[in-house]
């Protein structure tokens, strides 16, 4: 009896995984990015709380700094490459094609290559632990430090290679993303018409391709300093410490950008349809949008004001850092013009929202601070930089992503998320974000640097360190509320139907989950909102909005598409065959396997780099063979 | 306009309630500068925060009454969709900007005021400061006096203090004196502090240089010019010779041993360079770059082992017996 079933389980478990590990198709991939990602950043979250752990006290003996400087090195490059970056990758994953009314994104077997690569080099990174010891260089792990003689261990190395890899992997996301959104838009949906979510990620896609080489250049001139002495960042060898910050920053700054231009997007989409009242300014959202990304490469220096640059270079940098603030302020007052007279239901999407922008808003104005060059002599490297750059990752990115979980979570699953349990998530993550994160502005002004193990009882740092440990304590039990929600709402959640919110872009036209090939039809795309006008034809956005009003025609359905959609199947309503979409499919993953076991070897064994390299060719190989000709 | 030390404003107060803090906090160090430019930044610092703060009180003012007042039932009219209005769009994407220009304008002015050219030429004395894994070194060249982690410089005069490294990026900040200076290998960087009260001042590493980036501490002690000329002079003249038989035992074991190795002591054929000169260390107010106060019981401490106390410095633990440490610790503690 027993036989029987395993035998008869087995090969269904196994295929639904197989399904999962094979998958082209963009919404697994995004849940496979946004179910990863979330596992980094409890563990990011881990080293969070391990570090306040350490900080609770003066002279606290619990870490030493060896493991500190391993943890606070792992935190930072945990929460930047492996959860942020990639999570609003999952986002932009799983939506944008159904927010343009695609069947899938651009290059699915490249959307799966870049996933395969984002997971292998997460865990590359870790095995450093495993393996002697994890980086402990800092996430910016600034030069010379970072050379053979001051980190003679493997672990700078993996951390390097680790980047390179994760280097790739957004690369080759945002390469998807372009050809996605540029190319594969659903008849009618003009630039002007676009979700400002998309809007958002094909700005963050160019600004990933520009900045992410700069930070894949200057690891592999470390790369080639450790191993064979080039001396690029060594004084004595002719070389300069500084040409590290400069590449870093280069990368780093647009970085930042590239992790909260998708906050924005989402922040466009949720505040809207819970103010039930379009994006107030559509076009100067999506312009200053633009706009941040370009002034992005030109503030690099801004984190460099201490090193001793001429006077003039510290001006124009600080006054390009300055302009940044007003296309983001355009922002905020749009937001809050898109509540205005709006009527606003306050789940918790939308508190996570407005929770967003007043907690961005600290970190934006404790940012123009910092651009005050005087001020930014006493804040950098101090708490005060702490505080300001959590206020805009945490404040900021990471509350868009709750919001962004609650808001798609229907979507997603079918269900909705408690709200009950929603809102407990949010009042906790907001007492115990500003109780841990406020507290460190004065911190920095009391003269706490960054990057401290430990601390003498003297300049009065404790009391203030012991409440933000508490404050991260409540955080980390607000987080913990939100996986309850999450697995409780997976089996019990509240049905969702297709269009819970009552929304109006194009992903709510479909079933929630949607099927393999997302729609059959869909509504016209006549406007920014096309199921506003479907769902209002007596006042449809499309006989307001100033200039064209062409109809859009999606896929040969009509534009009558009051009626019940069609029963989904292999072929549109017409009759037309669907575009075949790629099969299951393990070449990208191989190729992903292969490569990183190449990197491993670099390592370990010159042997394994030419395995690896050997099975990456065939992989490639084989996917190109396996592409079918159109 | 400036705030003198001690004045703490309403919203650090309201800090401190949050974390249940005492009356053990002191005055931001950032707040109250004892050096000349820092009122200036610090004007500057305030009015840039009293905009901050009127800025998130209108906005976050926007938020609440957005929340409260358009909060509405599930069953609540559609309202009007409008989705935009060009002169206002135009005005908060003008204001701003002009709030922003004007801010700049602030900042140009104190960044010239406080670093201008005319820096140099005020300079009375200079100052090598040498950043070492985990420690700093002073040089006084025109003096002949190097110390360690702990600089004397005179109240009322403008010191150069020149910033060099011949490791990793180490950053200079004495918060009430001046803000944070990189010390970069292969750079010059050059920083002038004018302390304007005599007080001694807490440092500290401000740029990740490594395991103990946390144990790199420093002293400026900023003395009326007799006893910073006093000081001079003490630290000009060669080690005491030891005075009691332990001290004397401690000395001859420190240039038998390896110690000699490492560290100078003036006057003895001790001429090590990799840790701190130790020549007149019982002058100094702590030991191992702020670590640990000085006191012969701490020294003992950091004799026994000094992995334990600082781990990673590269100081090994020697594991001297007991008798050993006595007697260097009695020397040591003699070399005021």
């Amino acid at each position: 009896m027993a036989a029987t079933t395993i035998a008869t389980a087995a090969p269904a478990t196994q295929s639904r995984f197989l399904a999962w590990v094979g998958t082209t198709d963009h919404k697994r991939i995004g849940v496979l990015y946004l179910c990863t990602t979330f596992a980094f950043f409890l563990i990011g979250g881990v080293e969070a709380l391990l570090m306040r752990l350490q900080l609770a006290v003066a002279d606290n003996r619990l870490l030493g700094p060896d493991a500190y400087n391993q943890i606070f090195t792992m935190h930072g490059t945990t929460m930047i490459f492996l959860f942020l970056m990639p999570i609003l990758v999952g986002f932009g994953n799983y939506l944008v094609p159904l927010m343009i009314g695609a069947r899938d994104m651009a290059f699915p077997r490249l959307n799966m290559f870049s996933y395969w690569l984002l997971l292998f080099g997460g865990l590359f990174l870790y095995t450093s632990f495993l393996a002697g010891g994890a980086p402990d260089v800092g996430w910016f792990g600034y030069a010379p430090l970072t050379v053979t003689i001051f980190s003679p261990n493997r672990n700078i190395d993996f951390w390097i290679l680790g980047l390179e890899l994760l280097g790739v992997s957004s690369i080759a996301g945002s390469i998807n993303f372009l050809a996605t959104i540029l190319g594969l838009r659903a008849p009618g949906m003009s630039a002007g018409r676009m979700p400002l979510f998309v809007w958002m990620t094909l700005v963050t896609a160019v600004l990933t391709l520009l900045a992410m080489p700069s930070l894949s250049v200057a690891a592999a001139l470390l790369f080639l300093d450790r191993h064979l002495g080039t001396g690029f960042y060594s004084a004595a060898a002719g070389g300069d410490p500084l040409l590290w910050q400069h590449l870093f920053w280069a990368f780093g700054h647009p970085e930042v950008y590239i992790l909260i231009l998708p906050a924005f997007g989402i922040i466009s989409e949720v505040v809207p349809v819970f103010s039930r009242k379009p994006l107030f300014g559509y076009y100067m959202v999506a312009y200053s949008g633009v706009a941040i990304g370009f002034l992005s490469f030109l503030v690099w220096a801004h984190h460099m004001f201490a090193v001793g640059l001429p006077l003039t270079a510290q001006v124009f940098f600080a006054a390009s850092s300055m302009t940044i603030a007003v296309p983001t302020a355009i922002k905020i007052f749009n937001w809050i013009a898109t509540m205005w007279h709006g009527t606003l239901r306050l789940t918790a999407a939308m508190h996570f929202a407005i929770g967003f922008i007043g907690n961005f808003l600290i970190g934006g104005l404790s940012g123009v601070m910092v651009a005050v060059v005087p001020f930014d002599w006493q804040a950098t490297d101090s708490y005060f930089i702490v505080a300001h750059m959590h206020y805009v990752m945490f404040g900021g990115s990471m509350l868009a992503v709750f919001a962004g979980a609650y808001y798609w979570f229907p979507k997603i699953t079918g269900r909705r998320l408690s709200e009950r349990l929603g809102i407990v998530h949010v009042l906790l993550t907001f007492v115990g974000f500003n109780l841990t994160f406020f507290p460190m502005h004065l911190l920095g002004l009391l003269g706490m640097p960054r990057r401290v193990y430990t601390y003498a009882p003297d300049p009065g740092w404790e009391p203030i360190n012991f409440a933000q440990t508490v404050g991260a304590v409540i955080l980390g039990v607000g987080v913990l509320v939100f996986l309850v929600n999450v697995f409780r709402s997976l089996r019990t959640g509240e049905r969702a139907g297709n269009d819970p919110w009552d929304a109006w872009t194009l992903e709510w036209a479909t079933t929630s989950p949607p099927p393999p090939w997302n729609f059959i039809t869909h509504p016209p795309v006549r406007s920014a909102r096309p199921l506003w006008d479907l769902k209002h034809p007596e006042d449809p956005d499309w006989k307001r909005s100033r200039s064209d009003s062409r109809v859009g025609v999606a896929h040969g359905s009509q534009v009558d598409s009051g009626q019940p959609s069609p029963p989904p199947g292999p072929s549109y309503s017409d009759g037309s065959p669907l575009p075949e979409l790629p099969e299951r499919t393990y070449w990208p993953l191989l190729l992903a396997a292969a490569l990183v076991a190449a990197l491993v070897g670099v390592l370990v064994h010159v042997a394994l780099v030419a395995a690896g390299l050997v099975v990456a060719g065939y992989a490639l190989l084989g996917w190109l063979l396996s592409e079918r000709p159109r | 306009m400036p705030r003198r030390p001690g004045a703490l404003p309403c919203w650090l107060a309201l800090l401190l309630a949050l974390g249940g803090a005492s009356g053990c906090i002191e005055a931001p160090a950032v707040l109250s500068p004892a050096s000349r430019g820092g009122d200036e930044v610090l004007q500057l610092t305030w009015i840039i925060f009293a905009i901050a703060a009127v800025v998130f009180l209108i906005v976050t003012g926007l938020l609440f009454y957005c929340a409260f007042r358009f909060h509405a039932g599930p069953d609540a009219p559609t309202p009007r969709q409008v989705a935009s209005n060009v002169p206002l769009e135009v005005a908060w994407t003008v204001i701003p900007a002009l709030v922003l220009v004007a801010v700049l304008a602030l900042t140009v002015r104190v960044v010239r005021d406080v670093i201008g050219p005319n820096q140099a030429a005020a300079a009375t004395m200079h100052v090598r400061v040498v950043g070492h894994q985990w420690w700093w070194e002073f040089q006084y060249p025109d003096q002949q006096v190097t110390a360690a982690n702990e600089a004397h410089v005179p109240v009322g005069e403008s010191i150069e203090f020149q910033l060099e490294s011949d490791n990793v990026i180490h950053s200079f900040w004495v918060p009430r004196l001046f803000g944070k200076t990189d010390v970069i290998p292969g750079h010059h960087n050059r920083i002038y502090l004018h302390a304007d009260e005599a007080g001694v001042y807490r440092g500290q590493c401000a740029e990740f240089c490594g395991l103990q980036h946390a144990n790199m501490r420093l002293l400026v002690v900023a003395d009326p010019p007799d006893r910073f000329a006093a000081w001079v002079q003490a630290q000009k003249t060669a080690a005491r010779t030891p005075i009691g038989q332990q001290a004397q035992n401690g000395q001859r074991i420190f240039l038998e041993s390896t110690c000699s190795g490492c560290h100078t002591i003036q006057g003895t054929p001790a001429q090590g360079k990799v840790g701190p000169d130790l020549t007149h260390v019982a002058s100094r107010a702590e030991i191992a770059a702020g670590t640990l106060p000085f006191s012969p019981a701490n020294l003992e401490r950091w004799l026994i082992d000094p992995q334990e106390v600082k781990p990673g410095n590269d100081m090994p633990d020697l594991h001297l017996d007991g008798e050993t440490i006595t007697a260097l610790v009695a020397y040591l503690a003699q070399l005021e």
